[in-house]
């Protein structure tokens, strides 16, 4: 078990030097500093004494491990469309997207869990049929359609809910949240379905087949025999059994909540980190590109890495 | 010995007895997929017979037909569009179809470049073993880490940093088939790996090494024919998840360009009309994307259950 964590903390590593270095490559090679702050009418020396400034005349590792321990502290230079650093525009941003994720994650888990239990149970069941069906088409459905979907059927036709923004914010700290105001609240039910509903497709696909499984295993059977209740066999024998890969599964969708958080921060305007990356490669603002690439993969990096040592905590047939 | 050489079944008779294509018959699911894939494909490729004009030409292009609604004639001119005219008065229905052109060529040319790239990777690495595979995979394991759609993005991003900006436009499509080609190669990679190192011990293989052939030709003439019916199935399912890739990156405007509009680039147009009342721009490219994804999708689905070895 130690050693696995070691060698596991030590791949996630290796992992973020490389991207950190795919990052770095981005701000040497993708045009020259140089030429953006300096004009026509430079000298040579001029070149050399900005170079010496910059720190650009070092060799190349040096340069990378002061790039390294820049961005560990949080300065990831300034950004080229707003001037400002990159680091407080994140900041500002990080808020909108986090709540997106975690409502449309509670969703996701939520109602895939229970339609995945309900599907199994009623298996041949008209409804478990119907949802089966609809969860197809929805996996094939691209997201920003589904947002397009939802904005024309709530805000377009019935106009019950707000197509964009996040409505009114409330400041707690640094901390800009929507969900203690009702534009916020109203403002959040959109977007987090559509964030969400792959996901709980996934989940409840995931969770059907899981249960069918379980089902069919001995103890379930002599529970059954035990003259235990159909609820009690259901959700404290079966249900707990397959909740293992489930957790396996919602750890790492997560990050991909926060990707694909991009579609749907696009699709509803929504002022979270997804909407700047995007804006960021419209206009080619490197630095952005680059904080936020080197963010995001500390964020999935650090999942993988905690589903994989949870996997092998829960389930004791993994441990060696 | 002649009559029997004369009556033996010719390649189209040969097909159609096949396996294969009884399974294919019996199947309503990958009968219409296919019938909807090929008409789909098909109206794509013929688009400039199709088309009632051609929506890249200006000249064919008069905005007195700007918002003119589907099948009724427009109150200016008279003239009548099939699907309605979008706001420069192109019709909808010839913008789909030049649109889905470029869907599928990016399409196409990803996968292929994602499977040409992988699938060499994917033999190296199961053939040769050692330090090689180490690296390949790690640099695969990697990648698997972040969603392919997140890889595409970046890749686009860097490529459009690097190319000068008069000739962004231009190259935009091109930009888009290499980051979503390099964001999808890994699936290839992993699946021909493993078959290449269960191949790779077989007679036939140490044969061919005992009379002296060369690493390559080895792989590439003997092994690689092989290892190639589960690629054909990652390959149409990737089709189906590269065309929606590319109508994602178009979508958010980091794809083809409006003056090349794919299906992606046509619905991000639509959706600004949504609150307008012009549903028509929107609604009819959504509608052959998720046509176009759906069967493709179905398609490939129906071809992993039929080549599956373990479902017979």
């Amino acid at each position: 078990m130690f050693s696995f964590v070691i060698r596991r903390i030590l791949q996630a590593l290796l992992v973020l030097l490389v991207v950190g270095l795919v990052a770095f490559a981005m701000f040497n090679f993708i045009g020259d500093p140089i030429d953006n702050m300096l004009g026509q009418e430079r000298t040579q020396e001029d070149v050399d004494r900005l170079k010496e400034r910059l720190g650009l005349d070092q060799p190349f590792v040096v340069q990378y491990a002061k790039f390294l321990l820049a961005a560990a502290q949080g300065n990831f230079g300034v950004s080229y469309e707003q001037g400002r650093p990159v680091a407080d525009i994140l900041a500002e941003r990080a808020p909108a997207t986090l709540e997106l994720a975690a409502v449309s994650g509670v969703f996701a888990l939520t109602l895939g869990i229970v339609l995945g239990v309900f599907t199994a149970i009623r298996r041949d069941g008209f409804w478990a049929n119907v949802i089966m069906t609809l969860s197809l088409v929805g996996v094939s459905l691209p997201t920003f359609l589904i947002g397009i979907l939802l904005i024309y059927l709530f805000s377009v036709e019935l106009d019950w809910l707000p197509s964009f923004g996040r409505g009114d914010t409330v400041q707690i700290g640094g901390w800009s949240t929507g969900l203690l105001t009702t534009s916020g609240l109203t403002a959040l039910i959109l977007p987090s379905i559509t964030l969400g509903l792959y996901q709980m497709t996934l989940i409840m696909r995931l969770v059907r087949s899981e249960m069918l499984e379980v089902m069919r295993q001995d103890y379930i059977r002599f529970a059954r025999a035990r003259g235990l209740s159909e609820r009690t066999v259901t959700f404290r024998h079966a249900l707990k059994n397959t909740m293992v890969p489930v957790i396996t599964v919602t750890g790492l969708q997560l990050g991909s909540l926060i990707a694909f958080a991009i579609i749907t921060e696009s699709v509803f305007q929504w002022p979270g980190m997804g909407l700047l990356f995007i804006n960021a490669i419209q206009f080619v603002d490197i630095p952005v590109m680059a904080a936020y690439l080197m963010m995001i993969s500390v964020m999935f990096v650090a999942i993988n890495l905690i589903v994989d040592i949870l996997y092998v905590a829960v389930d004791p047939r993994l441990r060696t | 010995m002649i009559e029997a050489i004369k009556h033996a079944p010719g390649r189209i008779k040969r097909a159609l007895d096949s396996d294969f294509f009884w399974k294919f018959r019996r199947s309503p699911v990958a009968v219409i997929s296919f019938a909807a894939t090929f008409l789909l494909v098909m109206s794509a490729l013929f688009a400039p017979l199709l088309a009632t004009m051609n929506p890249f030409d200006p000249a064919s292009l008069n905005l007195m037909n700007g918002f003119t609604p589907p099948v009724t004639p427009s109150a200016f001119t008279g003239e009548t569009f099939l699907m309605g005219a979008d706001d420069q008065g192109r019709d909808v229905f010839s913008t789909i179809l030049y649109g889905m052109r470029i869907s599928l060529f990016v399409g196409f040319a990803a996968v292929t470049l994602g499977l040409l790239i992988g699938v060499t990777l994917g033999l190296i690495s199961g053939y040769f073993g050692g330090w090689t595979d180490t690296i390949i995979m790690r640099i695969a394991d990697v990648q698997l880490t972040f969603p392919s759609i997140l890889v595409a993005m970046l890749i686009f991003g860097v490529a459009k940093g690097f190319t000068p900006p008069e000739y962004r436009d231009q190259l935009a499509i091109w930009v888009l088939i290499l980051s979503i080609g390099l964001s999808d190669w890994v699936q290839f990679a992993r699946v021909v790996r493993g078959a290449t190192m269960v191949e790779k011990n077989k007679e036939y293989v140490q044969a061919a090494r005992l009379i002296g052939r060369g690493a390559m030709p080895i792989i590439f003439r003997h092994i690689l024919p092989n290892v190639l019916s589960p690629v054909l199935v990652i390959a149409t399912i990737s089709l189906a998840l590269a065309i929606i890739a590319e109508a994602t990156l178009s979508f958010l405007g980091v794809g083809a360009p409006p003056t090349q509009p794919s299906l992606g680039t046509l619905i991000r147009i639509g959706q600004g009309y949504l609150f307008s009342g012009e549903w028509w721009i929107l609604f009819f490219p959504s509608v052959t994307l998720l046509a176009l994804a759906l069967s493709v999708n179905l398609l490939g689905d129906w071809l992993r259950d039929a080549l599956n070895p373990k479902l017979r």
